[in-house]
């Protein structure tokens, strides 16, 4: 299984997905994450608490996690890659509407770039709440005095519920479908995979895969 | 919090949706790998070129190259639009968990306490847990300058004139608790069971989590505003909020109130206590403290 097959002409069997550099932010952002909603529960729900103890170290863990958290994306920036993958998620068609919209939209009748609308949204969804998560985080760290204490703790508060739950999704999703994790793995993924879930991508890296031959 | 802890109820939404596919993973060899590698660099390279064939794959074509490739900025608006929720909600949160919590609090009482920012306790600690401490083995201890020293058991604590006393606890840190009823034992009530010497001026208050110690004036401490509390919500104090008996000051920040109460010392001189070792002011009255500008305690 190697790339021969390309010198008579036809589409690889693997695509590459995601780059060394993308993968290392997405494992380092992943275990961050999860650090912070883990001594998060544990800090916030009373009766963890209880069970936990160890409320100091709990709580450098979190806070030192959440000052780390924009560490990897802006070490990412340095990379074409990500930088180019940024882009992609920024962007929506027309397709990406008609695609959110649509009920079959898992049929690919509608081929998708490399990334889907939902995606996208997620994407950037993550990205603002950092921002904001770290905003907050640092005001209730004490540096700003206690002013805007309460009102970024009601922010902060209600966030990490919502960033739960879409963790949760995102992990969800991940779960139901082995060659996506397996892409983000090992960086490439068949490309039999890639023609059914992002089509026009697929359709893209094959074709100028073959006419560099 | 309950909704976090089931991950798969948010699945059926449409806001994200990931790659799903049912079908086994693939095998990637090594040397599949590798050359996987080389792809991706002839993808980077070929990608700084920008690419008008992709129309061709378009179901919409009717529109132009320019838009098919490009697209619109919507992440960037999505990012743009979240921050600045976050920070409206900075400015107006505090106005906003005060208006949920006296919502909710008003239909339906402890409600409050699982719904995130919205007039529940936070729970702090000075150690690393929260001290547990049997009813039986509860021991309060009164000594110093008085009279009378006393050990009291928790049921001996019963056996004296209870008050309950409902008011407000406003934390240092912003958050306050509307209406929290409280009952136990008047301080003044048990220093006069002890007897205070004249030369006495001071009291320091221990707790049992061997850290966490507080301060009073003798005078503060004789007003009807402080309480040796054995109830809240007409339950027992429950653990993390400082059970089986805490302190409640009504007027003082939420520091002053020491938790896990069990020892009153009678002295001479206001001895700072932890917190006001650590900046926080001796004379913790809400709204004319610390800097802040919170409603009084009433």
């Amino acid at each position: 299984m190697t790339q021969s097959s390309d010198a008579t002409g036809a589409a690889p069997n693997t695509l590459r997905r995601f780059s060394r550099a993308e993968r290392w932010t997405h494992r380092t952002l992943g275990i961050l994450t999860g650090l912070l909603l883990i001594t998060a529960a544990l800090l916030y729900i009373p009766d963890l608490s209880a069970i936990a103890g160890n409320r100091t170290l709990l709580r450098n863990i979190h806070v030192y996690s959440g000052f780390a958290l924009p560490i990897p994306i802006i070490v990412a920036c340095f990379f074409v890659a990500f930088r180019l993958d940024a882009g992609r998620l920024n962007r929506f068609t027309r397709d990406d509407w008609t695609w959110l919209r649509s009920r079959d939209r898992r049929s690919g009748r509608i081929p998708v770039g490399k990334f889907n609308a939902g995606q996208k949204l997620n994407a950037s969804f993550t990205l603002g709440t950092v921002i904001v998560m770290f905003l907050t985080g640092v005001i209730m760290y004490g540096w700003l005095g206690d002013t805007w204490r309460t009102g970024a703790t009601f922010v902060h508060d209600w966030l990490a519920l919502i960033i739960a739950i879409m963790v949760g999704g995102h992990m969800w999703m991940a779960y139901s479908d082995p060659v996506a994790r397996l892409g983000m793995r090992t960086g490439s993924v068949p490309t039999s995979w890639a023609k059914r879930e992002h089509g026009q991508w697929a359709d893209e890296e094959t074709e100028s895969a073959v006419s560099e031959k | 919090m309950d909704c976090s802890r089931d991950p798969t109820s948010f699945s059926g939404a449409n806001v994200i949706q990931w790659d799903r596919s049912l079908q086994p993973p693939a095998v990637i060899s090594s040397s599949s790998d590798q050359a996987a590698m080389t792809l991706l660099f002839s993808v980077s390279r070929n990608e700084v070129a920008p690419r008008a064939e992709v129309l061709s794959h378009s179901v919409m074509t009717d529109i132009g190259p320019g838009t098919a490739t490009k697209g619109t900025p919507v992440g960037r608006r999505v990012v743009l639009g979240i921050v600045g929720l976050g920070v409206v909600g900075i400015g107006v949160g505090r106005q906003l968990s005060e208006g949920i919590s006296n919502t909710v609090g008003s239909v339906a009482p402890g409600l409050a306490s699982v719904i995130p920012a919205t007039g529940g306790f936070r729970i702090y600690t000075v150690t690393n847990g929260y001290p547990e401490m049997p009813v039986a083995d509860y021991r309060l201890t009164v000594n110093g300058l008085v009279d009378r020293e006393l050990t009291l058991t928790f049921d001996d604590l019963g056996a004296l004139p209870q008050t309950g006393i409902t008011a407000d606890f406003q934390c240092v840190t912003g958050w306050r608790v509307n209406d929290v009823p409280w009952s136990g034992v008047l301080l003044s009530d048990l220093l006069r069971e002890a007897g205070v010497k004249d030369s006495a001026r001071a009291l320091r208050f221990l707790s049992f989590d061997g850290v966490y110690t507080e301060s009073l004036t003798l005078e503060q401490s004789l007003t009807p505003d402080v309480l040796v509390a054995t109830s809240m919500w007409g339950k027992p104090i429950t653990r993390e909020h400082g059970g089986p008996v805490r302190l409640y000051v009504v007027p003082m920040y939420g520091y002053k109130s020491l938790k896990w109460l069990s020892g009153i010392e009678l002295g001479s001189t206001v001895i700072p206590g932890y917190w006001e070792q650590r900046g926080y002011d001796i004379d913790a009255w809400v709204g004319e403290s610390n800097g802040r500008n919170d409603d009084p305690i009433v």
